[in-house]
């Protein structure tokens, strides 16, 4: 599989899309299986990486060579054998550069697979084949849709220990259909594999010539993420003002920061939040360069034809495409905080660039993340619990929903003793 | 967008967070590729205005000879500040004990030196190169990872970090580590100074030096290396695959003479890049371990 003759070719390398996944099981489920099987044929593990794993696996008296231990890089995961963290992997195929987010089953599952999540642009979801969906796969499917996940890969796993059977994987693909179809999924692709025997994993199965799809692989390399990124709607929160001083740029004023979402064109009349002063993009710099147009996710600088009072926190948007403004904001809350959060505290809030002070009015209902049940109880959110909670700021903020724009519809509290992160925001 | 021109995205948004978030930030500046590169994105980030906080070289004293001319000549030409903390000096003051023997390094001592170095100049974040596919122990790391006021790191209690949001808040006295190469690979690194041109340093590529075998990797003969009989220097065309202390970084046999020349052979290895580091090679948790302490 791997061309290890042929000679590597920078211009693909130039040319590559990156790809971010998350994955999220336990180990039972084969899931160290899965990613070692990837980065291995990808040629992405190292020989002295090996070796140290090797070593590892015969100390602890493990008969196989135990993947996880690749991952599992600190101390108190390799003592315990349990994944504390989301750890990040990487890998490259002539196609494409891949990020992987491996998240833990066990210990504090909602908050790691919710971080792991965040930035993903698809999620494997394995099931095992034997055990059909199980609340585990409800769990995950519901966090992906809540983290407006863009594409979700079932991976219906250990299809050597079912015989292979077509049966086995048509039953599993209708009941997941049957759930899924209660979430906001875009676009969901089902694959047989075995990722201890390699089947439909890196190479086409024999075993199963019933399945006409695509490698996992196949998929990973193939799935559209062009579209991924709010592409409509025009925002531009100011996250630096660039005011160099000196002799030779002394009128140069530029705003620097990462597009959110839209495109924003030179000569584009723009408007400028909360001030609503009116303005026209007199050029977008990306260093020496001046651009014609940007888009998500580009860092630039933008320049203006006025001189305006625009600091970090305001936002660049279009007269005709606002985003909503406004103090009391509804939001799918997911607590990460050791300390229960009872309604009526205050906290730090941070939203794209702006930082305000928040408090939290009113928990509406919480979610069995096991069900997707809703519960009626308001008294208190604790640590890997997800609600719905309105809240209030002491500014405005500058927002979409984050059904619309992940970027503008983000957003997290923080602690104001411990400035610890505590809570993660889905805004409504 | 190509994957290398996301990734710089994301390294200047990094960037510009720390200037707006942070009163006095500084970027530990080693001389390696990974730094010259941080310095390279920093200039990006902040241009036509200068680079907005210090260069910080932590300095063994172990150098190869065209680090600290590499160092000075980027420092005149983005015209940033330099601070340097000395290893020798925190050696002198008693602060720390020089390691002694043929595997003595100053690798472990540095440690107190940078966070003297922070203290002294207050420093509240500290912007390193640390890449999350270079060491375990590293891939669990966030952008923004809090320090204690000791310098110590928690890996197990990491606050969690979602989307482009970025918590830098932080007491009096605490102070974070922020890697903006955290998603960048080996690779990546190299592509990259390919894609944009940047300057380094010619000891990455190949050269004739007088070497000696150790352990299976061949280190640079220098004044101050302890040798053992049986370890024979010989002249080799040798090249640096990461330029770090001269104690314990390995130099690799190699002709690659052009950085497409390096490229291939990085696409060819089958051993990391730390693969060569004796400073990994103590224990399966060496670089937690150092980590912890608030190590780079």
């Amino acid at each position: 599989m791997n061309d290890t003759n042929e000679k590597f070719s920078t211009k693909a390398y130039l040319d590559m899309e990156l790809l971010r996944f998350s994955t999220a099981g336990s180990v039972d489920d084969g899931k160290s299986t899965l990613i070692g099987r990837l980065l291995y044929d990808s040629k992405s593990i190292f020989e002295d990486q090996l070796e140290a794993v090797q070593r590892a696996s015969i100390r602890r008296g493990n008969e196989n060579l135990d993947l996880a231990l690749l991952t599992d890089g600190l101390r108190a995961e390799r003592e315990q054998g349990i994944t504390i963290d989301v750890a990040y992997r990487y890998f490259a195929t002539p196609k494409r550069k891949f990020i992987i987010a491996d998240t833990p089953g066990h210990v504090q599952y909602t908050r790691n697979m919710v971080t792991g999540a965040s930035t993903a642009n698809a999620a494997i979801i394995l099931i095992d084949a034997r055990n059909g969906v199980t609340e585990q796969t409800y769990r995950h499917s519901y966090i992906s849709s809540l983290l407006q996940i863009p594409h979700i890969i079932v991976c219906v796993n250990k299809m050597d220990l079912v015989d292979y059977s077509e049966d086995v994987y048509e039953s599993i693909q209708e009941e997941f259909s049957a759930f899924a179809a209660k979430l906001a999924i875009k676009d969901i692709r089902y694959v047989p594999i075995s990722a201890l025997k390699g089947d439909n994993v890196v190479e086409p199965s024999k075993n199963m010539p019933w399945y006409q799809g695509g490698t996992l692989r196949y998929i990973l390399e193939n799935i559209h993420v062009g579209s991924d990124h709010n592409h409509i709607d025009p925002r531009f929160p100011v996250q630096y003002v660039i005011r160099p001083q000196s002799d030779e740029y002394h009128d140069y004023r530029g705003y620097a920061g990462r597009i959110a979402g839209g495109v924003f064109r030179k000569g584009d009349k723009v408007m400028i939040l909360p001030s609503g002063f009116k303005t026209t993009i007199e050029a977008i710099d990306l260093y020496k360069d001046e651009l014609e147009e940007a888009y998500p996710p580009m860092s630039v600088t933008l320049r203006l034809s006025d001189d305006l009072d625009i600091s970090r926190g305001d936002m660049i948007v279009k007269e005709n495409n606002v985003p909503q403004i406004s103090q009391d904001i509804d939001v799918m809350m997911c607590w990460m905080g050791d300390k229960p959060m009872k309604p009526g505290t205050k906290f730090y809030l941070k939203h794209t660039t702006k930082d305000v002070r928040c408090m939290i009015k009113e928990i509406k209902y919480k979610v069995d993340v096991n069900t997707l049940n809703r519960i009626d109880d308001g008294q208190e959110l604790k640590m890997n619990e997800i609600a719905k909670v309105s809240i209030r700021t002491t500014k405005p903020l500058f927002f979409d929903s984050y059904r619309r724009n992940r970027n503008t519809g983000s957003l997290i509290v923080i602690d104001e003793g411990t400035n610890n992160t505590v809570g993660v925001g889905m805004i409504a | 967008m190509n994957h290398l021109r996301e990734l710089e995205s994301e390294s200047i948004y990094i960037m510009r967070e720390v200037a707006a978030q942070f009163e006095n930030p500084g970027l530990l500046f080693s001389g390696g590729k990974d730094s010259i590169v941080m310095v390279h994105l920093a200039v990006k980030a902040f241009w036509p205005a200068k680079i907005p906080f210090p260069l910080v070289h932590i300095d063994t004293g172990h150098n190869f000879e065209e680090t600290i001319k590499f160092r000075d000549d980027l420092v005149k030409e983005t015209g940033a500040r330099l601070i340097v903390g000395s290893v020798q000096e925190t050696i002198d003051s008693g602060k720390v004990t020089e390691e002694t023997g043929y595997e003595a390094s100053r690798n472990l001592l540095q440690t107190q030196t940078l966070l003297d170095t922070i203290e002294e100049y207050k420093l509240d974040a500290a912007l390193g190169g640390g890449r999350r596919d270079e060491e375990k122990a590293r891939a669990k790391e966030r952008f923004f990872s809090h320090r204690d006021e000791f310098g110590q790191w928690d890996p197990k209690n990491q606050r969690p970090e979602l989307w482009n949001l970025f918590n830098g808040r932080k007491r009096l006295g605490e102070h974070f580590r922020v890697f903006p190469l955290s998603n960048w690979t080996e690779m990546d690194v190299w592509q990259y100074i390919y894609l944009d041109d940047i300057k380094i340093p010619s000891l990455y590529f190949t050269h004739e030096r007088d070497v000696f075998l150790r352990d299976g990797v061949w280190l640079a003969d220098a004044p101050f290396m302890k040798k053992r009989d049986s370890e024979k220097v010989v002249r080799k065309k040798v090249r640096c695959r990461t330029i770090g202390d001269i104690t314990n970084t390995g130099v690799t046999l190699s002709t690659a003479n052009t950085l497409e020349d390096i490229i291939q052979e990085i696409a060819a290895t089958r051993v990391t890049e730390r693969g060569g580091r004796a400073d990994d090679k103590r224990s399966d948790s060496a670089m937690e371990d150092r980590k912890k302490e608030g190590y780079f």
